[in-house]
């Protein structure tokens, strides 16, 4: 696997529980445009994290983040917005499996979340399960990835995946 | 080893003889379902680049979350849906007047039969587990994957089995179990895993009843979510599909399959009065009586959790004889064309209107916060639907209770959260 390290700081710390509605509500569903759907991220409950992202920067959540709908938008609305990844204690079944088809990097680690802040400067390596602040030595675990979830994101996401695979075909 | 009923239907799926929880399976798909975001899983399809979907017969597609269209925009997503059905051959497709919420149609038109694999862009495609299928929800993206090569990968779930015996109260319906469970497991008490509810009570319950779990058990974080494949489910998809469905040991799990959790409700115990999911999360379950006085600006009764003619029924029940509460609006939306006209038929939706609610076409209403009954800051409303969240009917400072089709339609009419009884001892009086 080629190395996947990502550095950036921490935009938001968010509470457990952070369902699609908040990232992303069910009235802009029929924006279909991956790229216009930034616009509406966290609008209802959080608007400020949109104001003050920086592309690169991380999002950090609880357990279960994700939960509720199955709605691609609440994913493309974080990837789009530059984000480089989220990290949480646990993440909802749907959100995960839409955030690796996208491209957008998840990464499950108690330990980091428990100590990471908003403003932490971070270094995550997603081949080795490693999140570490700026300048620390120590590091916290994140659960390794599927082998078919790297691949994936080192496609870019499940259609540049597809579309390769079916030209070749 | 014994398999538990989602190995079982994943075995099968992948062409194995046997599978274990935490295995990745590629599994071949029974039924494909969208609703209005098959515009984005058409588009997802379109960067793809293959020109033809796997199986047209496979794929099926239902108008349900902007019926009819509330803007031109969606008009616009609506036409385009059409004309790309048109052009793959996609026969089973629900139109505005021909179908209703997904859920409902795909049951009702008989797609769905026990030991299928069936994913829908829609999070309560769990739904299904109701007819012994494998049914999880699934990304728009990776449905355009479905759609070119017709199988999807899982992870082999480990399964929690639910049993509920005893005698549940007056009052009590599938919706108030649920919400028990919920309430007590957690908003991702289930996450990732399979569900098996079964029970007496669980056998007793009809088919929408069984549904209603099936449906919510999402809530908890479900993958999949099954009730037993008994006689009474064999009826009812044999009149669905006109012809007689065979029963087979591969749609029951084996006895001596594993469990990673059995769970033992005494209904008699626990469940004798209503329960309310309370702002803003599904898990805050409170029992009905313990709320106080809370007053209602509207009372909502549809969904794909409860919106079936069992629901219209015990709601005309409720109200028959009484007017909604002035300073409250009783919203009704029909699950299906099929259930609204029965509802014509019964006289329930005469009940209905005479009481004063307004009748809203089949489809996913205001639950999703896009239209027909959208609520303003500061307003409360009593929902039978799924969700409580932070502005998902509306404004964020607007709040959503959930509860049973009963709760809904005597809350309507005495202007605040009320408990069935209350209604119906005032006509008793």
């Amino acid at each position: 696997m080629s190395s996947m390290i990502l550095r950036g700081r921490v935009a938001a710390k968010l509470p457990d529980n952070i369902d699609t509605d908040i990232i992303y509500p069910g009235r802009y569903l029929n924006i279909t445009d991956r790229e216009k759907t930034p616009e509406h991220l966290f609008e209802l409950a959080y608007p400020e994290i949109k104001a003050n992202l920086k592309p690169g920067e991380f999002i950090v959540g609880g357990k279960n983040f994700g939960c509720g709908s199955s709605r691609e938008q609440a994913t493309a609305a974080i990837k789009y917005a530059g984000v480089g990844a989220v990290i949480a204690v646990s993440f909802a079944r749907i959100f995960f499996r839409n955030s690796i088809n996208l491209g957008l990097p998840v990464v499950v680690s108690p330990a980091a979340v428990a100590h990471l802040e908003a403003g932490d400067e971070i270094e995550i390596d997603l081949a080795s399960g490693r999140i570490a602040k700026a300048g620390a030595k120590d590091f916290y675990s994140a659960a390794p990835l599927d082998p078919r979830a790297v691949e994936l994101l080192n496609a870019g996401g499940l259609i540049p995946y597809l579309k390769k695979k079916h030209a070749a075909a | 080893m014994g398999l538990t009923l989602a190995e079982k239907i994943l075995a099968r799926a992948s062409g194995r003889e046997s599978v274990a929880p935490e295995e990745i399976v590629v599994a071949s798909v029974d039924v494909a379902m969208s609703h209005e975001n098959a515009d984005l899983v058409r588009k997802s399809f379109r960067e793809i680049g293959v020109a033809r979907v796997w199986d047209p017969e496979r794929i099926v597609i239902i108008f349900d979350h902007r019926v009819p269209a509330e803007s031109e925009k969606t008009a616009t997503t609506h036409k385009a849906i059409r004309e790309f059905v048109r052009e793959q051959g996609i026969r089973n497709f629900y139109d505005v007047g021909r179908g209703g919420i997904c859920h409902q149609v795909l049951a009702e038109h008989g797609h769905v039969l026990p030991g299928m694999v069936v994913v829908g862009t829609d999070s309560h495609t769990t739904t299904h587990g109701a007819f012994g299928a494998f049914a999880a929800g699934i990304g728009a993206t990776e449905m355009a994957g479905v759609w070119t090569e017709g199988t999807l990968w899982f992870k082999v779930p480990q399964t929690f089995r639910i049993l509920v015996d005893g005698e549940l109260g007056p009052w009590v319906s599938a919706k108030d179990l649920i919400l028990y469970i919920i309430g007590k497991l957690g908003a991702d008490g289930a996450d990732y895993r399979a569900v098996e509810f079964d029970g007496p009570v669980i056998r007793n319950f009809s088919i929408a009843s069984r549904m209603v779990l099936s449906n919510l058990a999402m809530e908890m974080g479900a993958k999949v979510a099954f009730a037993p494949v008994d006689d009474k489910l064999i009826e009812y998809l044999s009149s669905r599909t006109g012809s007689r469905i065979p029963m087979s040991p591969s749609y029951e799990p084996d006895a001596d399959a594993h469990y990673e959790k059995v769970i033992e409700i005494d209904a008699s115990e626990v469940l004798q009065d209503p329960v309310v999911a309370c702002p803003h999360s599904v898990d805050n379950v409170k029992p009905l009586s313990k709320l106080g006085d809370i007053a209602v600006n509207q009372a909502v009764l549809g969904s794909c959790t409860n919106g079936r003619l069992e629901d219209l029924a015990i709601a005309a029940r409720v109200v028959e004889g009484h007017k909604v509460h002035p300073n409250t609006r009783l919203i009704i939306i029909p699950a299906s064309q099929s259930i609204y006209l029965e509802a014509i038929r019964l006289g329930y939706l005469q009940k209905l209107v005479e009481a004063g609610a307004m009748i809203n076409p089949p489809g996913c209403g205001p639950c999703v916060g896009v239209h027909q009954g959208i609520l303003a800051a500061g307003e409360v409303c009593i929902s039978s639907t799924n969700r409580n969240f932070i502005g998902r009917m509306g404004s964020k400072d607007s709040d959503v209770y959930l509860a049973s089709p009963a709760v809904v339609a005597a809350s309507a009419i005495a202007g605040h959260i009320a408990h069935p009884e209350e209604v119906a001892k005032e006509v008793a009086a």
